[in-house]
């Protein structure tokens, strides 16, 4: 059955984003030494949208925020991340809802 | 002073608890403005969702009449999910097909569109793209909001908090602490196209008869609540699972999703439809413990912003507008002596606690705590009752007697007598 799973990209891809180019990221690690010494790293697994990503070749927490649809689960789940929600009207804008 | 950016109201928010204050302030003549961080209305909100009718009494008349609603719900089923099977109860009434209709199926970025629509009509400013980033706060009562905006400071007399789950402006007053992971639910779901015969064939419905699907069950790893809805030309398929149970699964609300799509009781029901949507939002499931402080001089807490959902009915969107109505309510009572202290904002706590709102609330105080510890009643009695339904309805030479016999051993070995006996006391107290 497994080959009938959907793909996160593509489900992510339906959905329609305004990325902020200009203000760039509204999440940020607050102190990436945290991470290091963090043994569960529950960002990595907690997000629908796998936002958080592990760089295997410089051991850092790599923010994908432009497929972030800013349910807050990361705000909640982490205090080592500084949320805000993007500026007005960018980000995520659902069709359905 | 003079060339201030003045409101006699200020809602932060334009879902339904911020929309409902909004039309019910407009309609008496006061200058409301809701800001509205989306580029419109519903761009950032999500729900299963089935939305009541009752809640709109004396802010809409007539709903639906124009609004965006889907199906109306004549048929709900809730049932209990094993590995490769279900036990369920189904409720199907023809009374439900009596105007005006109980529920419907909505899709809330279309939805709140057309209630900002309404809010508008009866006098209400609703500016998008706009976020609220902070209180301002003069000796400690609240007298506006700083936006995103260049020179975005709005004053006002009040200012509403309609700013769902997450509710940074209430936190930021310190009315509540931090959200905790045991007391949201972070839910996914997707919208699955389908042709409306289809639909109406599979779910044994005609025109825009909808039926409602509640899951839980051993199933899923932890606490978990999910659904399917029916649509005009699409099911609505989610799951939510306390962000507590997450954590420890490793299972997120995707993974959730997808294994729920493969399910051999759902799995015929989505087959050939096509995802048109995926999203993902928290639901505040701590219930009335849980809920902050709700107000303060020039200041109310309205809706999800306030905790004020009861997930055990899958009721939120109501609760939310019903609060938003009595918070607008309450600011024209004060507005008549001027006064927009706490000692008089107060009133909106009185009127909730009279409503439906907080009485059901209380009703299930008990009930997040005792479902997130006690991890048998969503898991093993879910399972052992398709055990025993499938053992009873198997038929193989067993008498009867002798199968009952099975399913009582199995039962006291996974569960035992005397901690029956405790959930059930414990399950009657917590929903008295
Ligand atoms: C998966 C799921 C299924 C659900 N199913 C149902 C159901 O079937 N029936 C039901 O009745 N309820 C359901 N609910 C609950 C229901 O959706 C909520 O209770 C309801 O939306 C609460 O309304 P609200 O207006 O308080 O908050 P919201 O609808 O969340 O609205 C908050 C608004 O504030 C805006 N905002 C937030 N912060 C700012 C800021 N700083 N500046 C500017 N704007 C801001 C947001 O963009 C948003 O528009 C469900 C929820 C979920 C997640």
């Amino acid at each position: 059955m497994e080959e009938c799973k959907m793909r996160l990209e593509d489900k992510l891809y339906l959905n329609g984003y305004k990325i902020d180019e200009i203000g760039g990221s509204h999440l940020h690690i607050k102190d990436p030494d945290v991470c290091k010494t963090c043994e569960l790293k529950q960002c990595l697994y907690i997000c629908a949208c796998k936002v958080y990503e592990l760089d295997e070749n410089t051991d850092k927490i790599v923010i994908n925020y432009d497929a972030c649809v800013e349910c807050g689960t990361c705000r909640i789940a982490c205090d080592n991340i500084d949320w805000k929600y993007p500026r007005g009207g960018f980000g995520i804008a659902y069709k359905f809802g | 002073m003079s060339n201030k950016l003045r409101y006699d109201v200020i809602v932060v928010g334009a879902g339904p608890a911020g929309l409902a204050a909004a039309t019910v302030l407009a309609k008496s003549g006061v200058k409301v403005i809701v800001i509205e961080r989306g580029r419109f209305p519903g761009a950032k909100n999500v729900m299963g969702g089935v939305f009541y009718t009752d809640c709109m009494k004396g802010i809409v008349d007539e709903f639906p009449g124009k609004a965006p609603v889907e199906r109306h719900v004549i048929e709900e089923r809730m049932w209990l999910l094993d590995d490769n099977s279900h036990v369920g109860i189904t409720h199907k009434n023809e009374m439900f097909n009596k105007e005006p209709h109980n529920c419907y199926t909505v899709f809330r970025a279309k939805l709140d569109k057309w209630f900002a629509g309404e809010a508008e009509k009866a006098g209400a400013l609703i500016i998008n793209n706009t976020v609220v980033l902070e209180p301002i706060v003069e000796n400690n009562k609240v007298i506006g909001v700083k936006t995103d905006r260049p020179q975005g400071d709005i004053y006002a007399n009040v200012v509403i908090a309609a700013d769902g789950v997450n509710s940074l402006l209430s936190k930021s007053l310190g009315l509540r602490k931090e959200l905790k992971s045991k007391d949201v639910a972070i839910a996914a779901k997707e919208v699955i196209g389908l042709n409306e015969d289809i639909i109406n064939e599979r779910f044994n419905v005609k025109g825009s008869e909808g039926v409602t699907i509640e899951i839980t069950g051993s199933f899923f790893p932890g606490e978990t609540m999910g659904f399917i809805y029916t649509n005009k030309k699409s099911v609505s398929l989610g799951v939510g699972m306390i962000l507590e149970d997450v954590i420890n699964s490793k299972m997120n609300a995707n993974d959730l999703l997808e294994s729920m799509k493969q399910h051999p009781s759902i799995a015929p029901l989505i087959a050939g439809g096509q995802t048109k949507e995926f999203l993902v939002h928290l639901i505040p499931e701590g219930g009335y413990k849980e809920m902050p402080k709700l107000v303060m001089d020039g200041f109310m807490v309205v809706g999800d912003a306030a905790m004020m959902v009861n997930s055990i009915h899958r009721e939120g969107s109501n609760l939310a507008i019903t609060s938003g109505r009595y918070a607008a309510e309450t600011y024209l009572e004060a507005a008549k002596i001027n006064d927009f202290s706490e000692n008089v904002l107060k009133k909106y706590i009185h009127k909730l606690n009279n409503s439906f709102v907080i009485k059901d609330l209380k009703k299930y105080k008990n009930l997040p705590d005792l479902l997130q510890k006690d991890k048998r009643l969503l898991q093993k009695y879910p399972r052992l009752l398709n055990q025993a339904a499938f053992e009873l309805l198997t038929v193989n030479g067993i008498p009867k007697k002798e199968k009952e016999k099975m399913i009582w051993k199995t039962a006291k070995k996974e569960i035992g007598i005397s901690n029956m006996i405790k959930d059930l006391i414990k399950i009657w107290r917590s929903v008295k």
